[in-house]
């Protein structure tokens, strides 16, 4: 890894780091609940990305599946979340 | 380990960056727009452009890297492609039900106040 790139993958993380923050501040505050729930699923996509960058910054393809089920769980996460939301149960 | 090409390194620092300002983007539109609806928007400039460009930068990573076309991270586009579009009408659809339902809620509260009143 040259220093370039791993300087490029720094910053890059920094940002999701931000971009995490400031998702945390609105699922804490989010006046209300759907507020919280996609709060919650960006909060799993940035995480995934994150798997992702870190599987270039140590050129192991191990990463890669973690990301693949962070990105399937994020959405059967967030459809139950939006089911219960709809209709109070989420297997009726 | 040798190293990477000089470009093949300036195209996928350049993707990686650019995918991390747009979720940093899609952050900050989720803090600072007014009302909910508004805010289901940002998160799918995460989901779209960003998603591609840290995929297509593993791609032409690992491509390089390995010697031979690595193409397998194309999944996580194709599956986050299929679970934006539920979530986002998912989601839409609880808010909207739960705004009709607090307005309606409202309404019965005045009308019981209104009763009250005139009983009174």
């Amino acid at each position: 890894m040259s220093p370039f790139l791993a300087g490029a993958i720094t910053l890059t993380l920094a940002c999701y780091a931000l971009a995490m923050a400031l998702t945390v501040i609105r699922l804490l505050r989010g006046p209300s609940a759907q507020d919280r729930v996609l709060a919650l699923d960006y909060l799993y996509l940035t995480g995934m990305l994150v798997v992702l960058v870190l599987g270039i910054r140590y050129t192991s393809h191990m990463y890669f599946e973690a990301a693949l089920l962070m990105a399937l769980f994020g959405l059967v996460g967030t459809a139950a979340l939006a089911k219960f939301l709809l209709r109070g149960e989420v297997i009726e | 380990m040798s190293d990477a090409p000089m470009w093949v390194e300036v195209v996928v620092a350049a993707l990686l960056v650019a995918s991390g300002l747009l979720a940093l983007i899609g952050a900050l539109g989720l803090l600072w727009l007014k009302n909910f609806f508004q805010r289901m928007h940002p998160p799918a400039l995460a989901y779209t452009l960003g998603a591609w460009c840290v995929t297509l930068a593993a791609i032409i990573f690992f491509t390089e890297f390995e010697g031979r076309l690595i193409l397998h991270h194309w999944l996580i586009i194709i599956l986050l492609c299929i679970a934006a579009p539920v979530t986002t009408t998912l989601l839409a659809r609880a808010a909207l039900f739960r705004q009709r339902e607090e307005t309606v809620l409202q309404k019965r509260k005045q009308q019981a106040d209104n009763g009250e009143r005139d009983a009174g």
